[in-house]
């Protein structure tokens, strides 16, 4: 126990004085990434993937809007289509034995 | 092989669609079992796919969300969600994620913002991983003390008690959390989440890895319920930073939902095989899960230090992450699976 209780804080130690004995090593995340613009290319694009490319160009802020829909309503159809598969399995799914060890 | 390769029309990449079925799986097996957003694999795993970095980070977060919220309404069946707790925590995250984004801000103005967010992570993770693996160091010698004077151990008692001495800080309102089973003053989950919320928002992480540790050993939640409850709120803060994410022109939504499908299948498998590993299995694989995170961003820090080797440390940061998402998820699919024939062995049994 004291040994594993060593061996944490050595780690722990390493980790703090790290920065100190390499500091370059402490800005290792790199630069600031540049600021660009992306605009998606519907060039060659047709039907509803050009559709939905031409409405991310067009706003962003529709296309959050959509996300915010279609994420959550996703979630709950593929949840729900799981629940069915998972329930012809024959387990219970509804009862769970609450302990620690 | 054509049909392997899906355009995507945002990025403008061709992407091997299965591959994101499958990291969709595997993602969903560990957040469903752990409680996770699970971040810090999806990102690499985009990325080895061919995924440009600026879309990378808002197309998990999109899939984040979605998977969360199957992992919920599974956990939410088996009782294992805690509603008023997960909205009361919520309001210390949203605070404190904050005010941990305003700190960077300020970090950003002095001009030391990638030194402290760096070596608080790595910090953080030796911290976690000790927390996890000291508590299961106590609770073996207390089962030995136990054995040694001949009783038995409660199944529910924790090696760590810091939650139980936390709870008995009488500072009204005092509230009961039924589901989880928690009474205690108002204030300990709001300043809980206020501080995995101030530590996310200056990571800029989802702060899952760090949530569900909090729940355990300082709210005293028992693990089961910190899993479940803690998908709850990355299910709400995953929405948040899907919309966010996307009005900056970040997500490929159409990957993020092929993700899903697979997800949808891997949270259901995670979330199921809870029921068949007991709090400590949860948290002992949880602390290997830590380490392999440490592991790699350990590896990053030292990829630019050592630009020499700098493209074998990068290689080795990816398959760090990559082995360890694997080998978990096998780890987890076989203890459901397993699970799931003994329990139906046991029916077929009792109904002869």
């Amino acid at each position: 126990m004291k040994k594993t209780r060593r061996l944490w804080l050595l780690l722990l130690g390493l980790a703090l004085a790290l920065p100190l004995l390499v500091p370059s090593l402490a800005a290792a995340a790199g630069g600031k990434g540049a600021a660009i613009a992306i605009v998606a290319d519907t060039r060659g694009l047709d039907g509803i993937i050009a559709w939905w490319a031409e409405m991310y160009n067009e706003s962003h802020f529709q296309f959050a809007l959509m996300t915010m829909v279609i994420i959550p309503v996703l979630g709950c159809i593929l949840g729900f289509l799981a629940d069915i598969v998972m329930t012809h399995i024959g387990i219970d799914l509804h009862h769970r034995e609450l302990a620690e060890k | 092989m054509e049909w392997l390769y899906m355009h995507m029309p945002i990025s403008g990449v061709e992407l091997f669609w299965p591959g994101l079925i499958i990291l969709g799986l595997g993602v969903g097996i560990i957040g469903g079992f752990f409680g996770l957003g699970g971040a810090w694999m999806v990102t690499p795993g985009l990325n080895i796919l061919g995924f440009p970095m600026a879309f990378a980070i808002g197309t998990d977060v999109a899939q984040m969300a979605g998977k969360s919220l199957i992992s919920t309404m599974r956990h939410g069946k088996f009782g294992n969600v805690d509603y008023i707790l997960g909205i009361t925590m919520l309001i210390g995250t949203i605070i404190g994620v904050e005010i941990g984004a305003q700190m960077v801000m300020w970090l950003e103005r002095i001009g030391s913002v990638d030194k402290v967010v760096r070596w608080l992570y790595v910090v953080l993770l030796i911290v976690i991983a000790w927390i996890v693996f000291h508590d299961v160091a106590l609770r073996k010698k207390k089962e030995r003390e136990a054995q040694a004077q001949n009783r038995e151990m409660d199944a529910s008692e924790s090696g760590l008690e810091w939650g139980k001495r936390l709870q008995a800080i009488r500072v009204p309102p005092m509230v009961t959390f039924k589901q989880a089973g928690v009474h205690c003053s108002m204030w300990l989950p709001i300043c809980v989440s206020l501080f995995t919320g101030w530590l996310a928002g200056i990571l800029g992480i989802g702060g899952g890895l760090i949530r569900m540790p909090a729940l355990v050993y300082l709210v005293g939640c028992p693990t089961h319920l910190a899993v479940g409850t803690d998908l709850f709120e990355v299910a709400i803060s995953g929405l948040y930073g899907a919309a966010s994410y996307t009005y900056k022109g970040r997500t490929e939504l159409l990957a993020a939902i092929i993700m899903l499908c697979g997800a949808a299948v891997g949270a259901q498998i995670g979330v199921v095989a809870t029921k068949y590993v007991k709090g400590y299995g949860i948290r002992i694989v949880f602390g290997l899960a830590v380490i392999g995170c440490l592991i790699s961003v350990l590896l990053k820090l030292l990829q630019t230090e050592l630009p020499a080797i700098g493209n074998i440390l990068g290689i080795l940061a990816t398959v760090d992450v990559l082995g360890f998402v694997s080998l978990i998820s096998i780890y987890i699919a076989w203890q459901m699976i397993s699970g799931a024939r003994a329990e139906l062995a046991a029916k077929r049994a009792a109904g002869k």
